[in-house]
């Protein structure tokens, strides 16, 4: 994967330091969240397939760990801020998994799943498998990062959970290859990043909170959370994402990713929020309010995305930066 | 919830869910009630138990919007 295109003039001064260039020693004030999401993005990407055009080493380089650090403090502020009303979801619920299962169930005023169900064109859908190629290409990815900082009971549970989804033995069954078969049979780019130039800073703040939560030990409770919230979002969804393909005969490949996650995340959303996020709040029971952080935020960028996509495609528009995928396909 | 015993032998394990599936660990087949057998393809399966599942034997969470399973008493 290259660099990406730079949106402001923070991302500009990162690609330049990452070049080669003018060394970048601060964030300072990015120009909108475009500019935040996409910079804290590429940094985040140092740690998983890194850039061709960036020489490996900088993933550590002190320098840029500093302005990624800024850039987090921005986030997880705003974050904060933002998901008071998915948290207070949880009020009355009396146990932990009853309060994930709250904030799980809230709902935003738009759905992406209902909407890719009944209304969508087959573009429309395409463009969804598109911003969701950023993170189906890498799935399960960011929650790895826990394993070490988890023990006992939690750590099983997950390492249960991912050897599902990292394919159980078998490379063709990895979650990720199937989200490519997907894209391919979708007519879209397979490649890992492929679109990230085409993805607006909704979506890459649903990467970034993977990744925050992922690479920051002191987030291994909101990570777990965030990983709950998913899968007890998920297999509902997934039948609408489902039947949506079968209804605009997007192709076997499209219709299995979806079907799988049926099955495998109605497995999924009983060990991480019972025995992952259940385990860890009994040995770490300091842990809790983390826990539903994650989870919160996790529903609440769903409903920034779904509002964002759902307001373009209901005025004709697209989701996509830069136009319609005709071009792209 | 607690783990299992520590030292547990292998082989087939089941957990029921409170108002959910049961999560059956270790399970080649499992055969449903018109006796078909269904080969479980992960190491894990969710076996519904509330009947209301679109692909039986498989738990697909519909008890999340029927409500929880029927209760026992």
């Amino acid at each position: 994967m290259k660099l990406p295109r730079p949106r402001g003039k923070l991302s500009e001064a990162l690609v330049a330091d990452l070049t080669g260039g003018r060394a970048l020693d601060h964030a300072g004030d990015p120009d909108g969240p475009d500019d935040l999401h996409l910079s804290l993005w590429m940094l985040y990407e140092l740690h998983y397939r890194g850039f061709e055009d960036v020489d490996d080493r900088r993933e550590w380089d002190p320098r840029l760990l500093a302005v990624r650090a800024e850039l987090e403090t921005s986030f997880e502020d705003g974050l904060r801020e933002d998901v008071g009303e998915v948290l207070a979801a949880a009020d009355e619920a009396e146990d932990l998994v009853s309060q994930l299962a709250a904030i799980a169930s809230h709902e935003g005023e738009a759905s992406v799943s209902q909407f890719l169900h009944r209304r969508a064109t087959a573009a429309q859908y395409r463009e969804f498998l598109i911003e969701r190629s950023l993170y189906h290409l890498k799935e399960s990815d960011p929650h790895a990062w826990a394993v070490p900082r988890l023990d006992g009971a939690a750590k099983v549970a997950l390492a249960e959970l991912q050897y599902d989804e990292f394919g159980g033995g078998r490379p063709d069954r990895l979650h990720s290859a199937l989200f490519a078969r997907a894209l391919e049979e979708a007519g879209l780019d397979a490649s890992y990043g492929a679109y990230v130039d085409r993805v607006s800073w909704h979506t890459l703040a649903v990467n970034n909170a993977m990744s925050l939560f992922g690479l920051h030990r002191r987030f291994r409770g909101s990570a777990m959370g965030h990983l709950a919230a998913f899968e007890m979002t998920s297999p509902l969804a997934c039948r609408r994402y489902l039947q949506g393909a079968q209804r605009l005969e997007m192709g076997a490949a499209v219709e299995h990713y979806f079907d799988e996650h049926i099955e495998a995340d109605a497995v999924h959303e009983e060990i991480a929020a019972r025995t992952i996020c259940g385990s860890l709040a009994e040995t770490e029971p300091e842990l809790v309010d983390d826990i539903l952080f994650g989870a919160a935020a996790c529903v609440h960028l769903d409903e920034v995305v779904a509002r964002h996509a759902i307001d373009a495609w209901t005025a004709g528009g697209s989701v996509l930066l830069g136009g319609d995928t005709s071009e792209v396909a | 919830m607690s783990a299992p015993a520590s030292g547990s032998r292998t082989g087939c394990q089941i957990t029921v869910v409170p108002d959910g599936p049961a999560l059956v660990r270790g399970a080649d087949v499992v055969y449903d009630d018109q006796g078909v057998a269904h080969e479980a393809e992960r190491p894990v399966v969710a076996v519904c138990l509330c009947g209301l599942s679109q692909r039986l034997p498989w738990c697909d969470a519909t008890h999340k919007v029927a409500g929880g399973r029927p209760s026992k008493t």
